[in-house]
């Protein structure tokens, strides 16, 4: 184990990934000299060089489209947009194309690529910048989703998307990158889709987060314990698949669930969660589901109220009481 | 058979003023003196407001801000070239033709500060919000120089992007579009030959951006985009062919990027001291005022008194942005849609 951000455990399955697999390529915009906007390619032109670390043209559609064939020409690019918001501009390629060519040519062609984008808001970027669109990316069947919330997970979770078959989306938060956690060094060390994880046992309440609100999650338990209230946390970790078997053990145990998500209520995963909760163990639930959603509202570019739209900590702990208070 | 020349085509650059600040007599512009002096304390403003901007975001003052300095010239000459009435799509870098049009001092400083109520245009002006995607405001000038001609209203419209746009769908489809609808739209193109740390030869393996017009029908043009009086001649005849029912133009301005992309950015780590100081000693300022000093109209005593003169007016939007209350919870929902949802209109009862 070694301690290390975010950012690093991610930059750290690039290199192991790239030195073990050399089919496996890095495209962006100023992802080489400049090493990301984020600094996550940091080190990969140097050690790899110019024809697998590639600095693209201003073209999100087609440096989308370009992994896209590239994939099925037997490479494996890891493309990487700005940040998700751009993905936008290549809702073409990763909807039509990259989810669906596999499918369409009757599975005789695979898609092994990974578009890796950062996202989230509370950085005062405006309401273009600082979107949170896991549940887009949810809605379209073909493709897998990755939401990292620690740093182990970020590299184990990158580096079994490299080695996928399957495209792969693979989002990050910015407010993550500087987070710190152990990582194993062992560079064979995987996290699987469709294995949501555990974060901390509770008894009273169920708490699902993913990303960054896996985190406040947590966070909140931490503070409900001092309050002599029992949280667990569960941090889905895969979007697409979602382990739905996990949430489902832990709210037979413990009766209650709030969900929390990133981003806009309306049609968020938010949603289908809790109704695969009813669904699943409706007869044991002690209160409705919760739901801690960012607001139905663009993002405001002033740092004052962008606050008000996303999560945060007072109002997870806020709604766990709510939810404990719910007559039933 | 032989083989047939289908197309051949030639690029044009303009040069009008040069280095040592010596005009053209044949291109300058009829401009009289007072216009120039007008056109060089634009510039002077431009400069001034950058550099204040910049110290703003320095002391925490406003956000993120990304510098013009290099690009006065390209932005000040064209935007002098429009009227009021004329309607623009900016990018995110053009605050030199805001300042050019009167758009309030305070309010580009507000915007920057992370406000968007600072980008409700004076009703005079027909600006469009700063558009920080790249390159997505083209097409949606294209619709808006459509509208202008349905409306039998003889408008230019132009839109303001950089070389990096060119590289984007949107810039090729909105081109294309123009020139199969013959629209009255101007593209400005602000090649200041960087986009983040990918130099143009990153994003295009044309010889020029301007010759990219003649695959969509229409003419390109090249200017030195460090000589104020080639890109007003450019914009204002580009402009006059577009009211006039004759088509778009594009107009590709050279100049060059001297600050960092934003304040956020340090372009030492991917570009050479001697690249940014070859480009400095092309400044369009001081090429300017060598002109005006060998017209018997500047002198180093008249540019601190004009500069001076600029500062104070800067002074005063700094000031009233400063006044400004910011931004409530309440405003949170403001302008979402004309009507909210039932959905919006509860959680805005919670807030
Ligand atoms: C669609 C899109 N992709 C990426 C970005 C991130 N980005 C912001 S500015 C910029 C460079 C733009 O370069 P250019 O068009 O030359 O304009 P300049 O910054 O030089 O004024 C990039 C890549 C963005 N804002 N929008
Ligand atoms: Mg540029």
């Amino acid at each position: 184990m070694a301690e290390m951000t975010y950012r690093d455990a991610i930059n750290l399955a690039l290199k192991e990934e790239m030195r073990r697999d050399k089919t496996v390529v890095v495209y962006g915009e100023d992802v080489a000299l400049y090493e990301g906007a984020f600094k996550v390619t940091r080190g990969l032109l140097s050690e790899f060089g110019e024809l697998r670390v590639r600095d693209c043209p201003i073209s999100e559609n087609t440096i989308v489209g370009v992994a896209v064939g590239a994939a099925m020409a037997g490479i494996r690019p890891v493309a990487e947009l700005m940040t998700v918001n751009f993905a936008l501009l290549a809702m073409d390629q990763i909807v039509n194309h990259m989810a669906k060519v596999r499918y369409m040519f009757g599975g005789q062609t695979k898609v092994p690529m990974v578009v890796r984008m950062p996202g989230g808001g509370g950085s005062q970027l405006g309401a273009q910048h600082s979107q949170s669109l896991e549940s887009y990316f949810m809605h379209c069947p073909g493709m897998l989703v990755a939401y990292p919330a620690t740093p182990a997970d970020a590299k184990g979770l990158l580096k079994t998307s490299i080695r996928e078959d399957n495209p792969v989306i693979f989002l990050e938060h910015e407010l993550l990158y500087n987070s710190k956690g152990e990582v194993p060094e062992d560079p064979e060390y995987l996290v699987p889709f469709g294995k949501a994880s555990v974060m901390r046992e509770g008894e009273q309440v169920t708490l699902v987060g993913y990303g960054r609100m896996a985190i406040l999650a947590l966070q909140a338990a931490q503070q409900l314990e001092k309050d002599g209230i029992s949280c667990e946390v569960i941090d889905l970790r895969t979007l697409v698949p979602l382990d739905m078997e996990m949430v489902l053990a832990s709210v037979r145990k413990t009766g209650r669930v709030a969900v929390i998500e990133e981003c806009w209520k309306s049609a968020g995963l938010g949603g289908d969660i809790a109704s695969r909760i009813y669904e699943g163990c409706f007869d044991t639930l002690l209160a409705p589901v919760h739901r801690i959603s960012g607001l139905d509202v663009p993002m405001p570019y002033s740092r004052k109220i962008e606050k008000l739209c996303i999560p945060q900590l007072e109002g997870i702990v806020q709604g766990v009481h709510d939810l404990l208070n719910e007559p039933y | 058979m032989p083989e047939l020349l289908l197309a051949d085509f030639q690029i044009k650059r303009l040069e009008v003023l040069n280095e040592k600040g010596e005009a053209d007599p044949e291109l300058l512009p009829p401009l009289s003196d007072a216009e120039i002096w007008r056109i060089y304390e634009l510039m002077l403003l431009a400069r001034i407001f950058d550099e204040r901007a910049v110290a703003l975001q320095r002391e925490g003052r406003i956000g993120t801000y990304p510098p013009i300095r290099g690009q006065e010239a390209a932005q000040v000459g064209s935007a002098f070239a429009l009227t009021e009435k004329d309607w623009l799509f900016p990018s995110f870098r053009e605050m030199g033709a805001h300042l050019t049009l009167g758009y309030p001092i305070s309010q580009l400083l507000q915007y920057w500060g992370g406000d968007e109520r600072a980008q409700k245009v004076p009703p005079h002006l027909n600006i469009f919000p700063f558009c920080v995607a790249v390159g997505s405001q083209i097409p949606q000038a294209a619709g808006a120089a459509l509208a202008a001609r349905y409306r039998r209203d003889p408008v230019a419209v132009v839109t303001y992007f950089g070389d990096g746009a060119t590289s984007k769908g949107d810039f090729h489809e909105g081109m294309n579009l123009a020139g199969v609808f013959n629209l009255p739209l101007v593209f400005i193109c602000q090649n200041n030959q960087w986009a983040i740390s990918i130099p143009l030869k990153g994003q295009t393996a044309s010889a020029s951006l301007a010759q990219k017009a003649i695959a969509y029908g229409f003419e390109g043009v090249q200017v030195d985009g460090n000589d104020v009086f080639a890109v007003y001649r450019a914009t204002r005849q580009a402009v006059e062919k577009a009211r006039s029912g004759g088509g778009p133009t594009f107009i590709e301005c050279l100049t060059y990027r001297m600050a960092d992309h934003t304040t956020a950015d340090d372009a030492g780590r991917y570009r050479s001291a001697e690249e940014v100081a070859y480009w400095g000693e092309r400044d369009p300022i001081l090429r300017l005022e060598r002109f005006l000093e060998g017209r018997g109209l500047w002198s180093p005593q008249k540019g601190e008194e004009a500069a001076a003169k600029v500062a104070t007016i800067v002074d005063d939007g700094v000031r009233e942005m400063e006044s400004q209350p910011p931004p409530a919870a309440a405003d949170l929902f403001e302008g979402v849609l004309a009507t909210l949802t039932p959905r919006q209109a509860g959680q805005r009862k919670v807030r």
